[in-house]
């Protein structure tokens, strides 16, 4: 119970929560609420202002409804970032575990490989590799999974560092534990507070690069969208003052990563984990 | 759970920090090679990722870089010119030494070589990428600062919320916005940036530059107040902050003489980090107020798949961000001398 005491102490930390629970009701239920169709463009119902019939966000310059666009590319914004972060979690924790735990060497090729891939932008890579692949959701989170894994990779292996000397892990060595099973059972769980606040943020970073690559016209080819997409299509209406193609998907996209970055500071507090690179 | 023994044999790792206890000669100039070295390696790693990206350009090397379009007498003859014919690790070491030679191949989009088509461009996203620092860091430093010294009041709390506000909108949007407001509702800021061929004509348009320069510079603004006020954070509670104030220095003399120059050092080191995110936000930022800088070179490679021009590019930044990390901790250490050993 004094888990959930001390996160809810943290009042922005339970509006982030909140805001989290809002979206993804949102673009999981919001459909079936507001059914529209996302696939055929209606030219004539095309750039109608908020409110004009029966479209309360209006529609943009394909006639496609816009808070019905909202929702269905939000589940691509949400999906994709959530799975990009988690599968980086995963191989970051792994990868920072065993580099930490093994030393030596190994641990200096293996840090030396994440520096290199500290060097090259996330975003850069992202296009080039969007330039030789026709990217679809599942190739987007595995691309955005296997460039953003370097951070928790880093503090992970600091956190291993300083757990392989304890008295437990030398005494799991000596009863003839094997080292799969102590980077498994006790180096991994030992680290979790750091894992899960880093998810947190690795979350919203996904989210951003999602938002970044598609806003560039190098994510999902059309009718499928997401929140970036719809703001690189709004963009050449910026001039006609076309705010309700911008305003919804941007804030959108700043409410949703600012939530995921308060839940993560309140999970901080919880875990009592030092440092954060955000 | 058995008996823990009492003693046990010391791990590899602990008779490895054994070891290394013994004195060195000179251990800042053992520091330096080391940090050096390090920086090598990982400009190693980034040439063998580029260098398996053009292996996996669709159709091989010679169709990424010549084009749909290429015969097959064309690739015959860039496979046969460049050493595409031959064994990986052959392909490997011709690939390094044009890199060495300063060759980053030929843009047959663009009809010029990668390498003057990147020096053309780069001095323009330098500038862009260097008045949004300055301009950050003017702001980020007095901010973070006060944020130190009112500590957990409301302020420092409203500025750190917005820091993270800052920080979780995209720069496109931001940029957008500023768009809106400024250019379109207001009428007071023109939306597209100079397109001059030189930088003083660049400079001749400053109206132009302030949006773009600005959508660079809040998201930085946002990072830097953060360390900035941590570092403050940190040094408030030393020993030397009390002395000069019980001493009955002026507390402003004590925030700029003793703070400010001491919580700097940490700021500078973060610097060479923050490359890849300057980087970034000048492609995006390039792309939205059509900017021919760098960024928007590499938006266009991308549209285009010009695969010399965008390899070169990832090149070319990550190799600066090295060495950008490199400085900053080689400036670090003379500042500090208590980093010299801090480093994995």
């Amino acid at each position: 119970m004094s888990f959930m005491k001390r996160f809810s102490q943290n009042r922005l930390a339970v509006i982030g929560l909140a805001i989290l629970v809002i979206a993804v009701l949102f673009v999981a239920i919001g459909p079936l609420v507001y059914p529209t169709d996302q696939v055929r463009t209606v030219l004539e119902s095309a750039d109608l202002r908020p409110g004009v019939e029966g479209h309360p966000l209006g529609t943009d310059s394909l006639g496609y409804d816009v808070l019905g666009r909202l929702m269905v590319g939000g589940r691509t914004s949400l999906l994709v970032g959530i799975l990009a972060g988690i599968l980086a979690t995963v191989i970051g924790t792994l990868w920072g575990a065993i580099a930490g735990y093994v030393g030596g060497i190994v641990d200096a090729v293996m840090m030396r490989i994440v520096d290199a891939g500290i060097a090259i932008p996330a975003i850069f890579l992202l296009l080039v590799l969007s330039s030789i692949v026709q990217p679809s959701e599942w190739i987007m989170i595995l691309v955005i999974g296997f460039v953003s894994w370097l951070v928790p990779a880093r503090l992970v292996r600091a956190e291993s560092l300083s757990v392989k000397t304890r008295d437990y892990v030398v005494a799991a060595r000596a009863m003839g534990g094997s080292h799969t099973r102590i980077v498994v059972q006790h180096i991994v769980p030992n680290t979790i507070g750091t894992v899960v606040v880093n998810a947190t943020f690795q979350v919203a970073d996904a989210i951003l690069l999602v938002a970044y690559v598609s806003f560039l016209g190098m994510g999902l080819q059309p009718p499928a969208t997401d929140w970036g997409a719809m703001l690189s299509d709004g963009l050449g209406l910026v001039y006609q003052n076309a705010w309700w193609l911008i305003l919804p998907p941007g804030v959108a996209i700043v409410l949703v990563v600012c939530a995921l970055n308060f839940v993560g500071d309140g999970l901080r507090d919880v875990f009592d984990v030092k440092g954060k690179t955000a | 759970m058995s008996r823990i023994p009492d003693s046990l044999p010391a791990t590899v790792a602990q008779q490895a920090t054994v070891a290394r206890k013994r004195p060195r000669r000179n251990p800042y100039l053992f520091f330096l090679l080391r940090r050096i070295g390090q920086a090598l390696i990982v400009i190693f790693v980034v040439t063998v990722v580029v260098f398996a990206l053009l292996q996996m350009l669709p159709g091989g090397p010679a169709r990424g870089v010549l084009g749909v379009q290429a015969t097959a007498e064309q690739i015959a003859q860039f496979n046969r010119e460049q050493g595409y014919d031959r064994p990986v690790w052959e392909q490997y070491v011709l690939f390094l030494g044009r890199l060495l030679s300063g060759d980053l191949g030929q843009s047959f989009l663009l009809n010029m070589s990668v390498t003057d088509a990147i020096t053309q461009r780069l001095p323009k996203t330098l500038l862009l990428t260097g008045l949004s620092l300055v301009i950050a860091l003017l702001i980020a430093v007095p901010v973070g600062i006060f944020q130190a010294v009112r500590r957990n009041r409301g302020a420092d709390y409203t500025l750190s919320t917005l820091a993270i506000v800052a920080y979780s909108t995209p720069s496109f949007f931001l940029g957008m916005l500023l768009i809106m407001i400024f250019s379109q509702n207001l009428g007071i800021l023109p939306a597209n940036a100079p397109q001059g061929e030189t930088i003083a004509a660049v400079l001749a348009e400053p109206q132009r530059l302030i949006l773009p320069v600005l959508t660079g510079a809040i998201p930085l603004v946002a990072n830097f107040s953060r360390y900035m006020r941590s570092s403050a954070l940190d040094n408030l509670s030393e020993d030397y902050i009390r002395t000069a104030r019980s001493k009955g220095t002026p507390f402003r003399l004590v925030l700029s003489r003793h703070l400010l120059r001491n919580s700097l050092t940490p700021v500078v080191a973060m610097l060479g980090y923050q490359l890849p995110v300057m980087f970034g936000g000048a492609l995006v930022i390039e792309q939205l107020f059509n900017y021919p800088g760098m960024g928007l070179l590499f938006w266009s490679a991308a549209q285009s798949s010009d695969f010399p021009v965008l390899l070169g590019c990832v090149l070319v930044i990550s190799i600066a961000t090295v060495v950008g990390s490199l400085l900053a901790d080689i400036i670090q250490s003379v500042l500090d001398p208590r980093t010299r050993g801090g480093i994995a």
